[in-house]
């Protein structure tokens, strides 16, 4: 297919539709409702299901009852909507049902603002609802990447029954770029559901799907099992990029849409003779944390860079083990970090280690 | 459990509905629920849907409801069945589908749920057992106490002026649009249990023919929380629940009409 002048919302929600998402529940939110729209438009002429909800909380136990169903399903939001759907996701995670949300995060907290954030990171990979379980997130840095990881959310999260989610700051939701669709995916007709679905108790046991296990042991082994399954996940389907880390001795490490500025602070780096390279986690869960404990024995030190306070930075550090200093920058409130501000906290990491790759 | 034969000379009046399973329930003894159960599950086998029904179980004392009825079920979030049955019905439409909720759970924390699906007339079916109490936990105060009922989070009673009236679901979720059949019934007694029967088929029926959303409020009891037994707790639910809440239709759309006089 040709490249179109694609605006990520739009080109999100269309996404799903090649992937052959059968229903979309959602809620208007800014900067995520052309997603909504995008679907509004779309489903109902595909013989679809599009229904706004009258909350996030509906909309999300919307999803949770289509997927159930064994319908393919998804919702959008961003980050205050996304804290309403907490509770249904966590029941979505222990019931074991495949789910698409995608999250074009805002400012925060509270009501925040509408420009870009990463302020969720903590949300999406650490605190997503109660109980022991982590979604599958996936961060695209480009609309183009957006679209690809959306057609690859549905077939993870259904490979695993699991939740996969997208997460993408406000600058890739609104922003328009040149990008390529995939080709339209036939849809699964209704008796191609998965066997454990909800279809009806014909010629079989009748099927429960619950979130409901009374006793310790029960709830035990459930809980094994799910760390069982999150385990495989995290050994096969980490996912990052790396730029320039061949001959790197310091290391910068972001996601998203400052994970593309960083780029370019690469590039001006190596201008100026500073032997920097990137890492952009493409999964925040599973985060690439064996391959950052490799950089670590490379490289003197690590910047990481982030729309937030400092989020991921604890995991960079988790993953190298103190085996190299791990500096931080971040700006809030919607600010997105600029080459020429990270150049010089990169300088200054630079300076600050030239003694060398302690060892 | 083991089934006994018939003898030869002995016609079969009685039996299991298909649509219960063979479980023990967990209620208390004299708890209403299993009745209930049993009604839902007769109308399920008399319109020979128990194959293609799915059930939405809610949070409160019948939460393991998935376990009693012979149908697929779900376990829904409290408060948050009427949205997952939209998620099921929208992408089933040819399943029948129905949740099972109490009164915390609907006129409590799952409000704006059943008032959002009574309003797009979701074609689904409520079944709303109304006790006046959280069960589950204990005996608390439900948006559906009474006036000076005493519960352990109203110890000298419900103060309306400081926790407001009991509400009358039924004649609120009457009112909207989208709502075909919305009805109060009660199972104190024989004849209560029949109607409350011919009311809940009438929601099915309603839902079968797609003329939109029906809720059946059954008006219940609770021996175990209000501290009196079965007998005494029936009288007084005749007496104090039925005087606050009226029984009869407080929905009946021109098609349910029809299908009523069909009959």
């Amino acid at each position: 297919m040709p490249k179109e002048l694609l605006e990520g919302n739009a080109a999100i929600a269309e996404a799903a539709i090649r992937a052959g998402v059968e229903a979309y529940f959602g809620y208007p939110i800014t900067p995520q409702t052309e997603v909504l729209e995008h679907f509004s438009e779309r489903l109902p002429e595909l013989g679809r299901v599009f229904l706004q909800a009258e909350s996030e909380v509906a909309a999300i136990n919307m999803v949770y009852g289509a997927a159930c169903a064994g319908a393919r399903v998804m919702t959008s939001s961003s980050s205050p909507g996304i804290s309403l759907m907490q509770e249904g996701l966590s029941y979505i995670a222990c019931s074991e049902v495949p789910v698409v949300v995608a999250n074009i995060m805002r400012g925060g907290p509270g009501l925040g603002n509408v420009q870009p954030s990463q302020g969720d990171y903590f949300q999406a990979v650490k605190t997503t609802g109660h109980g022991d379980f982590h979604m599958l997130v996936l961060a695209p840095a480009t609309v183009q990447e957006a679209i690809d990881l959306v057609v690859l959310a549905f077939d993870l999260a259904e490979k695993y029954n699991t939740i996969a989610m997208v997460v993408a700051d406000g600058a890739i939701g609104q922003m328009m770029e040149p990008a390529e669709l995939p080709p339209m995916r036939p849809v699964r007709l209704p008796k191609e559901r998965p066997a454990w679905a909800l279809t009806g108790a014909k010629g079989r046991e009748h099927i429960i799907i619950t979130s409901l296990y009374l006793g310790a042991e029960n709830l035990e082994r459930v809980n094994l099992r799910l760390q069982e399954k999150l385990k495989k996940i995290a050994a096969s389907e980490v996912r990052w990029k790396e730029y320039s880390t061949d001959d790197a001795d310091l290391l910068l490490v972001a996601f998203g849409t400052v994970g593309r500025v960083c780029q370019t602070v690469v590039r001006e780096a190596r201008a100026k003779g500073i032997k920097v390279g990137l890492l952009r986690p493409i999964t925040l869960w599973p985060f690439p944390s064996a391959r950052l404990n490799e950089l670590a024995h490379q490289v003197r030190g690590m910047l990481a860079v982030e729309m937030s306070a400092g989020q991921m930075v604890e995991d960079v550090r988790l993953a190298v083990e103190g085996r190299c200093p791990v500096r931080f920058y971040g700006r809030l409130g919607g600010i997105v970090p600029l080459a020429d501000e990270i150049l010089p906290e990169l300088e200054k990491l630079d300076a600050e280690l030239a003694g060398g790759k302690e060892s | 459990m083991a089934m006994v034969e018939i003898p030869a000379d002995m016609e079969l009046v009685y039996k299991r509905p298909e649509s219960l399973t063979l479980a023990h329930t967990h209620y208390c003894p004299g708890c209403t629920h299993g009745v209930i159960h049993r009604l839902i599950a007769e109308v399920l086998d008399e319109l020979d849907v128990r194959e293609r029904t799915i059930g939405i179980a809610p949070v409160g004392c019948s939460v393991l409801a998935y376990y009693y009825f012979n149908v697929d079920m779900a376990e829904a979030a409290h408060g948050r069945a009427p949205a997952m049955a939209t998620g099921i019905k929208r992408v089933s439409p040819d399943k029948v589908v129905f949740t099972y909720q109490g009164d915390g759970d609907l006129a409590a924390i799952g409000t704006s749920e059943i008032i959002q699906v009574a309003n797009r007339g979701e074609p689904f079916t409520t079944i709303f057992v109304n006790n006046a109490i959280y069960g589950m936990t204990g005996g608390q105060m439900a948006p559906t106490t009474l006036p000076g009922q005493v519960t352990t989070s109203s110890p000298t009673g419900r103060d309306v002026e400081t926790t407001g009236w009991p509400m009358r679901m039924a004649e609120l979720i009457g009112i909207l649009p989208g709502a075909a059949y919305v009805t109060r019934q009660a199972v104190l007694d024989g004849p209560g249990i029949r109607r409350t029967k011919k009311a809940i088929k009438l929601a099915f029926q309603s839902q079968l023919g797609g003329l939109g959303f029906s809720m059946v409020e059954i008006i219940s009891t609770c021996s175990t929380n209000w501290h009196m037994g079965p007998v005494e707790a029936l009288e007084w639910a005749k007496e104090h629940m039925v005087a606050y809440y009226p029984l009869g239709d407080t929905k009946v759309s021109d098609g349910v009409r029809a299908l009523m006089e069909g009959r």
